[in-house]
């Protein structure tokens, strides 16, 4: 075998062995990407499944049980098996070139981190064949219903968390090595990129959250099976104790999984700008405000669990508070937009979305911070669509986005921009036709997680439906469009693919070498 | 320091910092949540032993207080309030009882866990004499009746007019030696 990676000339089990053996942080970066979208098919399929059952009232394709699995594993799957991984397989291959890094810092644990998700994930999946069916809890496993009523898979699904845990766990270890210890001379903090910045910061979130996942599922594991009684309010504990330790790790994973997508954002809007990112240290400090601020509002999730009235009134108060460094991120990217020499695309166009439909979804969550207001929203569709805003045109679109500008890096191929464009308007029309109506719906009254609904709520139900299937359609698009760049996309030559990006990234050859910044380049 | 050496001086610090917050998950937030629904009287964990300090009874008021009885899913015993509810005026000792019966041939020890609802008020419902202070140990086929005295605090919130108290039995066998000496 020549110096360099296997490839499929070198025979099927030199290629398999080198995917699985793998430490060159741009292969693990790769398959991440690759099993965050066939996740993200897999939870796609299922809210497929869902909005099929939820085109007209009445039951008509699947039984209630089973539409019960099908929210639950489509919230696991999209958090756990599609954002996450996708934004760890960004920073694996970015983060190294971005800080002039050769590779990772602890390249066998990065294979480690990846090559357990998949069995934690066949794990998850396995458990909808099981008799009694997969977790039909919601994504969020409140106890006793994930505890005293749950299925006997659920000691599968405990499982598959703790695996994931681990994983995200090694995986920020090695964020935060690398950054930490293996920037090139001359890359202070303060000029690192914005993506670094923000992963960083997500990474000391995870290794501070993650484990806290691990011990609420730990707990749940032994009240099912020891005995014990932590979240069993017959025996002295306390299922509202369950709440919070969730949402102590549930709100720090919120921006776990919507960090990374302002770091992106943040690369993307000053390239098609031609200007340099706008207040790049006020967007350093509105991350880490963003960051702390995140571990003490957790509560705004149970306004209605029966708090005392100081209770609600500071958590209400300290989530509005999350508004403000938000706030300053919003205004940087509008700012660096501002007398720009602007060029639309595909990338921009999925990063303008990003800012307008994000911003959208802030608002709505400034809505739902309302305590009083909240009794009245919380658990109704009008959450469901807050979250997708925030969520899908947040860290979907981001990176979305992500892809579209550095796919010519990584495969030095140029995506067809015709087909790039219109997958954006097929995915922008299709996600706001499918979560515009949620907003009504939710006002109007109609809880989440019902396999039926009144006669009322049929119209924009089926409004809803049709723009999801448009939305997925998008994503077989997208598929497509990368694959065809692959195949058959133009040969791009030049370092520095888009003429307005800085950072060394690009200043590594197109395609990206297997090997890069061996010597550690110079920064100024 | 080589540059090996320090990443692996890092992995060693955030892996023990992953730990200390798997542990802090496990063993420190639930004490704090407990001690925090104690102080506050959130949660609806009732108190124990009260002395009473406050002799007033407050006439003009009626609470009524509902009793409830369930058994733990490994619970074999008979057990149930001897009343359904009680009308008591807040401030004035009641006593009532709760019947236990070990339905089993072997002797076996209970121990009975408290909770009330509305949970924001169990500070306000005080207990002077309790079975549930205590583990209750019956022998094969043994009943008792099981005593309770409570007092309802004259500071009631006047927007509470009726509680439930609510009582689960648990077999605690296998983590206390029978008593037998206690055994009349």
């Amino acid at each position: 075998m020549a110096h360099g990676p296997a490839t499929l000339a070198d025979g099927w089990k030199a290629y398999i062995s080198r995917w699985v053996f793998t430490t060159n942080h741009k292969d693990i970066g790769t398959l991440y990407l690759w099993f965050s979208f066939a996740m993200f098919i897999l939870g796609g399929a299922f809210a497929m499944i869902i909005r099929a059952e939820l085109f007209q009232p009445g039951m008509q394709l699947i039984k209630p049980e089973f539409f019960n699995q099908m929210t639950t594993m489509h919230g696991l799957v999209m958090v756990f098996g599609v954002i996450m991984p996708a934004f760890v397989g960004l920073a694996n291959w970015m983060i190294p070139l971005m800080i002039g890094a050769p590779d990772m810092a602890l390249p066998r644990m990065n294979n480690l981190s990846f090559w357990i998700l998949p069995f934690a994930f066949a794990i998850l999946t396995s458990t909808l064949f099981m008799e009694g069916g997969g977790p039909n809890f919601g994504w969020t496993f409140y106890a006793p219903l994930s505890t005293t009523y749950a299925p006997e898979s659920v000691n599968f699904f405990i499982f598959a968390i703790h695996i994931m845990g681990a994983s995200s766990i090694m995986g920020s270890i090695n964020i935060i090595a690398t950054v930490m210890n293996m920037r090139a001379p001359g890359m202070t903090y303060m000029k690192m990129p914005l993506f670094v910045w923000t992963w960083v910061i997500t990474a000391f979130l995870l290794v501070a959250v993650m484990p806290v996942l691990a011990g609420a599922v730990t707990m749940m594991l032994m009240d099912i099976n020891f005995g014990t009684s932590f979240f069993n309010a017959a025996g002295g504990g306390d299922p509202v104790l369950f709440q919070h330790v969730f949402w102590f790790f549930g709100h720090p994973e919120v921006y776990i999984i919507i960090l990374p997508a302002f770091g992106v954002v943040s690369q993307i809007i000053p390239t098609f700008s031609r200007k340099p990112l706008f207040g790049y240290s006020s967007m350093v400090y509105a991350t880490a405000a963003i960051a702390f601020l995140s571990f003490i509002v957790w509560a705004h999730h149970m306004f209605t669990v029966g708090m005392p009235i100081a209770g609600e009134l500071y958590f209400m108060y300290a989530t509005m508070l999350i508004a403000v460094p938000t706030g300053v991120k919003v205004f940087n990217w509008i700012t660096t937009m501002y007398k720009g020499s602007l060029t639309f695309e595909t990338p921009m166009l999925f990063s303008i979305a990003f800012v307008i439909l994000f911003t959208f979804g802030g608002f709505t969550g400034l809505m739902l911070s309302i305590a009083a207001a909240d009794m009245q929203y919380h658990d109704t569709y009008f959450v469901v669509a807050h979250f997708h805003y925030v969520m899908v045109a947040g860290a979907v679109f981001s990176g979305t986005a992500a892809i579209y500008y550095w796919l010519p890096k990584w495969c030095g191929k140029m995506y067809n921009e015709t087909m790039g464009q219109v997958q954006f308007w097929v995915a922008f029309i299709g996600f706001n036709i499918a979560f515009m109506p949620q907003h009504f719906l939710g006002l109007a009254g109609m809880p989440r997680r019902y396999a039926d609904y009144g006669l009322q709520f049929a119209d924009w139900n089926m409004v809803s439906s049709v723009g999801a299937f448009i939305y997925g359609g998008a994503q077989i698009m997208l598929l497509f469009n990368v694959i065809m760049t692959i195949r058959k996309g133009k040969p791009v030559v030049e370092d520095k693919v888009w003429e307005g990006a800085e950072g060394l990234e690009w200043t590594v050859a197109t395609p990206a070498p297997y090997h890069t910044f061996e010597k550690p380049p110079l920064y100024k | 320091m080589s540059l090996a050496v320090s990443n692996r001086k890092l992995l060693i610090k955030l892996l023990l910092g992953a730990v200390a917050m798997f542990a802090f998950a496990i063993f420190v937030l639930p004490p704090i949540y407990t001690l925090f629904c104690e102080i506050t009287g959130l949660g609806g964990k009732t108190s124990s032993e009260y002395t009473a300090v406050d002799v007033r009874v407050d006439t003009s008021r009626e609470v009524t207080v509902r009793f409830v009885a369930s058994n733990n899913a490994l619970m074999p015993w008979e057990f149930r309030p001897t009343m359904d509810k009680v009308v008591v005026h807040p401030g004035e000792p009641t006593e009532i009882t709760y019947f236990a019966r070990n339905t089993t041939s072997e002797d076996m020890v209970s121990q009975a866990i408290p909770s009330l609802v509305p949970n924001n008020v169990a500070d306000y419902f005080h207990k002077t004499e309790c079975f549930c202070f205590d583990n209750q140990p019956l022998a094969a086929g043994e009943q008792a009746e099981l005593k309770l005295v409570f007092i309802v605090d004259p500071d009631l919130p006047a927007s509470v007019n009726s509680m439930t108290l609510s009582y689960t039995l648990f077999d605690i066998t296998d983590r206390t030696a029978f008593p037998v000496a206690q055994i009349k």
